[in-house]
């Protein structure tokens, strides 16, 4: 026999008591999740990196890639060796991204350095303007994060940011890019690529923490971002920062 | 008249359908995406956790130019032994080739780092023949 209208109406009826019944026994058995410690309002998060410390060792590009699961060829951060000669074009090399280090370099005659790349957690950032769908944007603590589940992977943010830091993760079809390792920061650990760093080169900062060492380091050191043109306020601050680096 | 509150009422319905609750509560973006980022594994245990336990090679390291090297730096991501050290036993690292990682002489490194052309150093030696990694003064 057809269910009657009627009959619908019974079930439907029913099933509704019967899940009311189950919500008013979650709230009762406390099934929500336990309160979460960390305050991203208590957070503005950025780096420090130390020009004169780095030693292009590749610790940070390998620890980077093996915390995040950073595709072979790919790169959340890099490192970058200059050679900068006088009335020459300077010469920038990063091999693999200097993940296994660079050969030996012997020239004593020009000036020479390494500079450790990752994104800027810029404040005012390109990227998260020009995202059509709201998949990039900066988080109540000033992390520069992608949805994975609304990327559209059109590509427009990874043209738009100035300083190179954004790929198409080649399994996902979605941007990648560096979270400031958001997953570890946000349990109070440090990043992949500071914990391994060997030298200090690389410092996580929390500028509302008024305790954070780095209000005392911008007091006393000279220190750049880069390409401050683009008025991205990025927080990724050099110390020592050559004119040559872009 | 009808068909344009019609029209109006299916966009209504379709919009609370499409758009993801709390949509736009830090900013114009999904929030549960925080939460969806956050809940990646960490694969770096921290120094606490190796010190929690290895206090011997920890005071060791700490009288030496070491004392700021973290222990994964050398030994690689070890949470998984953290979290069950009786089950997972971290292999050693090659010594010969993680020191070179550092200290092999390069005009690009700071000039107070120390720094030596392997090869000339020690020849075929491995280092730990005279530096003990954890304090590798000799």
């Amino acid at each position: 026999m057809d269910p009657t209208r009627r009959d619908l109406f019974k079930i439907g009826g029913k099933l509704l008591v019967l899940a009311s019944i189950g919500a008013t026994l979650e709230q009762i058995t406390g099934a929500e999740p336990a309160p979460d410690a960390y305050k991203m309002a208590d957070h503005w998060w950025g780096m420090l990196i130390d020009i004169d410390k780095c030693i292009g060792c590749g610790n940070c590009v390998r620890a980077c890639a093996q915390e995040n699961g950073v595709p072979q060829g790919y790169y959340r951060t890099w490192v970058e060796r200059y050679q900068v000669e006088e009335g020459k074009r300077p010469v920038v090399e990063s091999p693999d991204g200097g993940m296994h280090g660079f050969a030996p370099l012997t020239r004593e005659d020009v000036k020479s350095f390494f500079v450790p790349k990752l994104c800027n957690q810029c404040a005012n950032s390109p990227c998260v303007q020009v995202c059509p769908v709201g998949a990039t944007f900066v988080s109540p603590d000033g992390v520069v994060l992608v949805d994975p589940k609304y990327c559209l992977g059109c590509r427009y943010c990874v043209q738009a940011c100035p300083y190179g830091c954004r790929y198409l993760h080649p399994g996902t079809q979605t941007v990648d890019k560096c979270s400031l390792c958001y997953h570890r920061i946000t349990k109070g650990l440090t990043t992949a690529c500071c914990e391994n760093c060997p030298t200090f080169a690389r410092q996580l900062v929390d500028f509302k923490n008024p305790k954070d060492p780095v209000h005392n380091f911008l007091r006393h050191n000279k220190v750049q971002v880069l390409k401050p043109y683009m008025a991205t306020e990025a927080k990724v601050y050099y110390k020592d920062l050559d004119g040559a680096v872009r | 008249m009808i068909v344009l509150i019609a029209a109006v009422a299916v966009f209504l319905l379709l919009r609370r359908a499409i758009i993801p609750p709390a949509f736009g509560q830090y900013g114009h973006y999904r929030p549960g995406a925080l939460d969806m980022v956050r809940q990646r594994p960490v694969s770096f245990a921290g120094q606490d956790s190796c010190i929690a336990c290895h206090d011997d090679e920890a005071n060791a390291r700490a009288a030496g130019r070491h004392i700021h090297v973290a222990c994964e730096a050398c030994h690689g991501p070890q949470v998984q032994h953290a979290n069950d050290p009786g089950a997972i036993k971290p292999q050693l690292p090659n010594v010969a080739k993680l020191c070179r990682g550092c200290h092999e002489k390069d005009a690009a490194k700071p000039k107070d780092f120390p720094q030596v052309v392997t090869t000339e150093h020690m020849g075929d030696m491995p280092c730990n023949s005279c530096h003990k990694p954890h304090n590798p003064h000799v």
